[in-house]
């Protein structure tokens, strides 16, 4: 009875408690139900922005393409720097199948090293299974054969092409053209710092030398891309945007194959730097430091070992002798001296001068010596340049004074970086009062300025600066700005490369160039010219000037016997030149080492070179 | 009242005698279907594995119906003895358990591999509205301790295997039928403190490194963005980036390059979110509320207490299977493996849920003859 009776009375109650706490788990139903949706409406609408961009980040990679690098060629267009295909053998994983099997079989065809398996293997264990991985770099054509007929056996194996840099002149060209070399550390910091390194995310060299790396902005070329969309394991799903790398500018340069060789061949074994140059617009033709090397031994990366036989070769050759080689440059700034002193009416035309064979300071009894021991004799402005004597030019440099030839010499760009189109480049030095005090803090002595007269002790020019001073010398004081590119051009369009010339010399009497020029004719035209025996009987005319410079001091009184004195201490022997002597299209220099006298080594050089020029006609096409 | 049934009743004359609910049929319909489109989606356009769904969809729909042929009160009569047998085997599993991913979940019978925990979310909520329903409403104290402990013994052996996200909610279906049966808000406020004051316990004693690593990871996603984090983060990115209308159907980024961990399974939400946008959220909130209060609404007009206990714990488990789950994929809770209800690719999980919808049709459809025996 009492149990029927109570749950009759709870029926009613029991149904209110409960649907009471229905209503409370609705409620607390709905509630969270709008914390869910406030949340979405958050992430969806409040926030879309953001992770919309995210997740195109997600999706989209942007595959960088590099650009294939400008070629260069010399200025009839033989190619000095080319992009030749190099081939390697790659493997995608996935589509191979068993990886030993397959390493098995490439071993039968071709010749694997151990440590390339391994190398490989290592990457199939870090890379994506669906990435190329490469087993072996640059096979020769004969590889290239065998894995091409055999890759229809060979699902998943490729033979890649790459185009990779070559110099097919080898060590011809490399003081001028440099070369390019793997990315470093410093070459990224160096792009960074000029806003360019986006644009070499696909690269994986860079010019490090020469002209490969100061025309490097040219010669790259803008880096194209591909906006890929991927997966979460980053494959490619499928090109969403594609855009082509730009190719960079070829450069055709001023410099000619064969007179290049010509300058290579006469200077065979001796140490050295020729650079022949047009003096109407400074295009170099010639520009060549010996000994030189192969550039394509850095492209792929030095070995040491071979680094280290260039770095430390007796004979430098890494130095570029035509622009860092830092020579006296004897008796060739003669001609500038004379100019001067004619200038500053210090010596007229036809002032002459004795020459004993020596000459001596007053209160000093120091003799310096002329190079012919006994003298010249009787000598105006044209024999003392022609026969290039010392006595003549120790005079008038006392008399002119340290000041007013350092003034002047610096016009026609000694001491000064000529600012050619390479970076490797040394200013040289043409010294003054400031710069003796600098440097060894003490004032200028006139015994000083003796032996500067003749361009000795501490004036010293490089190949480079002495030919651009010819240029000054024949173009009346116009001085051009030394360049070996041409030409910069792309399929579409091209510059040409035209420095401007600028008044460098100003003289008060025009007719002082010619005499000049006079002089330097006659150094090779006259008989009793330093470089009359190297120009005979040549088919075109020319202007010139010797230099033999002491590499050592040679005691008071003491004779110079080449035989007896250590090679490296022998003589340098030194020449400029120009030619034709009427209206003038070629300026050059001569500079070689320890090999004795200017007249005698040099300037034979400079007659071959001048010889190659006029019969191949290198500057026939203008 | 008889008239006002008399309509429904009429319509769903022929169904009734399947004993079928149509709205809550038609709801689960509804969310089944578009848990498919979804689902189509999510597996990559795959035929295997949507093949592979539909058949356990099938299984599972079988399996709602024949429940709900049975009459509450037989289901009321075995709630007790499955509770046992249930526990038996959470036990079988700890001594000779098979172990996968980690933890010891499995029981090999020889012809399949089961998880006792899934009876369990059958059983705790049977059992326990069975002993509660015994005396009447609300329940007196005893009979709340002696029900905590019935939640808290296959609670503690499911979070010892480990799996702690399963615990919590077999715990807490367990604890809404005592919440539902009129706990008094002082209990309710005093057992609120003390679980506060467990969560330390908890932390230090009773949760793995991976649990841990789990927690502080949804505190901060961003600090391991390549670790553990990568899971919400992308997840999130899936969601935002759906925006309003979102980028259409296969048309997800995030889910189709597989950026989405889980894509299919506990993550297939943010592809919804991703391809359908805030809208395609709103329209599955709604089949989930209507759902949830079809469940309610069933419960509340159940004829006995074992009836509306079991129909509103049922109701409110699967409310926060759908809460934990959308909450953890959008970064709200913590990464906890649940699946999203009858949407998620699974079976096992599907099969339960649509037992505990076939015990809901039985509440709702065999009350007449309920009250015509009364």
């Amino acid at each position: 009875m009492l149990k029927k009776r109570i749950p009759m009375q709870d029926i009613a109650a029991e149904t209110r408690l409960f649907n009471s706490r229905s209503v409370v788990a609705m409620l607390v139903v709905c509630v969270l139900f709008s914390v869910i949706l406030f949340n979405m409406y958050n992430l969806q609408v409040r926030s879309y922005q953001d992770y919309q961009i995210r997740s195109e980040g997600n999706r989209i990679k942007v595959l960088p393409m590099a650009p294939n690098r400008g070629l260069i060629s010399d200025r009839n267009g033989i190619l000095l720097a080319e992009n030749r295909p190099v081939f390697s053998l790659e493997l995608v994983p996935e589509q191979t199948g068993d990886i030993n099997n397959i390493l098995l079989k490439l071993a039968e065809l071709i010749e694997i090293t151990a440590e390339q398996q391994a190398d490989f293997l290592q990457q199939v264990r870090q890379q994506r299974r669906f990435n190329s991985i490469a087993l072996k770099e640059r096979l020769n054509e004969e590889e290239v054969a065998i894995i091409s007929v055999n890759l229809h056996r060979m699902p998943g194996v490729t033979v890649e092409a790459r185009l990779s840099r070559h110099y097919p002149f080898a060590d011809l060209f490399t003081h001028a053209l440099g070369y390019i070399g793997k990315i470093n550390t410093d070459d990224l910091r160096r792009l960074d710092e000029q806003g360019r390194i986006a644009n070499y995310a696909a690269s994986r060299e860079i010019g490090k030398l020469g002209l490969e790396r100061y025309y490097e902005e040219q010669l790259h070329g803008t880096m194209g891309f591909q906006e890929v969309e991927v997966n979460n394991r980053g494959r490619v799903i499928r090109v969403l945007r594609s855009v082509p790398a730009q190719s960079g500018k070829n450069i055709r340069l001023s410099l000619d194959v064969g007179l290049q060789l010509t300058a290579q061949q006469t200077l065979q074994q001796k140490r050295g730097a020729i650079v022949a140059m047009d003096p109407r617009d400074g295009a170099v033709l010639a520009f060549y430091s010996n000994p030189s090397y192969d550039p394509n031994l850095f492209v792929h990366g030095i070995s040491s070992s071979n680094y280290n036989a260039l770095l430390n070769s007796p004979d430098r050759p890494l130095i570029n002798r035509a622009t860092q080689g830092i020579y006296p440059p004897a008796s060739t700034i003669k001609p500038h001296l004379a100019l001067l002193g004619l200038e500053t009416n210090t010596v007229q035309p036809g002032t002459r001068v004795w020459d004993p064979g020596y000459f001596t300071l007053p209160n000093s009894d120091h003799r310096f010596r002329d190079w012919r021991r006994n003298g010249h004799g009787w000598v105006d402005v044209y024999s003392a340049v022609a026969e290039s004597c010392d006595i003549y030019f120790y005079e008038l440099g006392i008399k002119l004074g340290i000041d007013r030839i350092s003034d002047y010499m610096h016009k026609f760009g000694f001491g000064e970086r000529t600012g050619i189109d390479i970076h490797e480049e040394a200013s040289a030095n043409m010294p003054s009062r400031g710069w003796k005090r600098a440097r060894f803090n003490q004032p200028w002595y006139p015994g000083d300025t003796v032996p500067l007269s003749i361009g000795q002790s501490f004036w010293t020019a490089t190949p480079l600066q002495l030919a651009l001073s010819t240029a000054v010398i024949v173009n009346k004081g116009l001085m051009p700005t030394p360049h070996m590119a041409a030409e910069l051009s792309t399929d579409y369009s091209s510059e040409l490369v035209e420095p401007a010339l600028r008044r460098s010399v100003e003289v008060v009497d025009e007719k002082n160039w010619l005499i000049v020029a006079d002089t330097m004719v006659r150094t090779v035209a006259t008989l009793k010219g330093t470089a009359h025996t190297a120009f005979k009987k040549t088919p075109y005319s020319s202007g010139g000037k010797t230099g033999t410079a002491q590499v050592v001091a040679i005691a008071q009184d003491a004779k110079y016997d080449a035989e007896s004195l250590d090679e490296r201490h022998r003589d340098n022997a030194m020449y400029i030149g120009y030619a034709p002597a009427e209206n003038p299209t070629i300026v050059f220099s001569v500079a070689v080492e320890n090999t004795g006298g200017g007249g005698s080594t040099a300037a034979p050089i400079g007659r071959q070179l001048l010889d190659y020029y006029f019969s191949a006609g290198v500057n026939a096409n203008e | 009242m008889n008239s006002t049934m008399a309509n429904p009743a009429q319509r769903s004359g022929k169904l009734a005698a399947f004993h079928i609910d149509l709205p809550l049929l038609l709801g689960l319909l509804t969310l089944l279907s578009f848990g498919l489109v979804i689902l189509y989606s999510a597996t990559g356009q795959s035929e295997t594995m949507m093949k592979a769904q539909i058949f356990r969809l099938g299984l599972a729909l079988a399996v709602m119906v024949g429940i709900a042929q049975l009459n509450p009160q037989t289901i009321r009569r075995w709630a007790l003895a499955l509770f046992s047998l249930g526990l038996l085997m959470l036990v079988a599993v700890l001594l000779f358990g098979y172990v996968g991913k980690g933890a010891q979940r499995w029981l090999d019978l020889g012809f399949m591999k089961f998880q006792p925990s899934e009876i369990m979310k059958l059983a705790v909520p049977l059992a326990v509205a069975w002993f509660i329903a015994a005396d009447n409403l609300p329940p007196k104290i005893w009979r709340l301790i002696i029900g905590f402990l019935m939640c808290a013994a296959p609670t503690l052996l499911i979070a010892k295997q480990p799996d702690l996200g399963t615990a919590l909610l077999i715990a807490m279906s367990g604890v809404f039928v005592l919440f539902m049966a009129g706990m008094s808000w002082r209990l309710i406020s005093v057992i609120a403190l003390l679980v506060s004051a467990f969560a330390p316990v908890m932390w230090f004693f009773l949760m793995r490194d991976y649990q841990q690593q789990r927690v502080l990871t949804f505190l901060n996603p961003e600090t391991d963005p390549l670790g553990s984090g990568y899971h919400i983060i992308q997840s999130k990115i899936a969601i935002g980036s759906g925006g309003i209308d979102g980028k259409g159907w296969l048309q997800g980024t995030q889910s189709q390059l597989e950026f989405l961990p889980e894509r299919h399974t506990d993550f297939i939400f943010s592809v919804l979110s991703e391809e359908f946008g805030l809208i395609g959220v709103m329209l599955l909130l709604a089949i989930y509320l209507f759902i949830i209060g079809r469940g309610l609404l069933i419960a509340s007009r159940a004829q006995d207490n074992f009836s509306r206990l079991v129909a509103a714990s049922f109701t409110l488990t699967f409310f926060v299977y759908v809460f934990v789950n959308i909450g953890m994929v959008s970064g709200l809770l913590p990464v906890v493996g649940v699946p999203l209800p009858l949407v998620s690719y699974g079976g096992t999980s599907m099969v339960t849920l649509m037992a505990a919808f076939g015990v809901l049709m039985s509440v709702s459809t065999h009350k007449r003859m309920l009250a015509n025996a009364l």
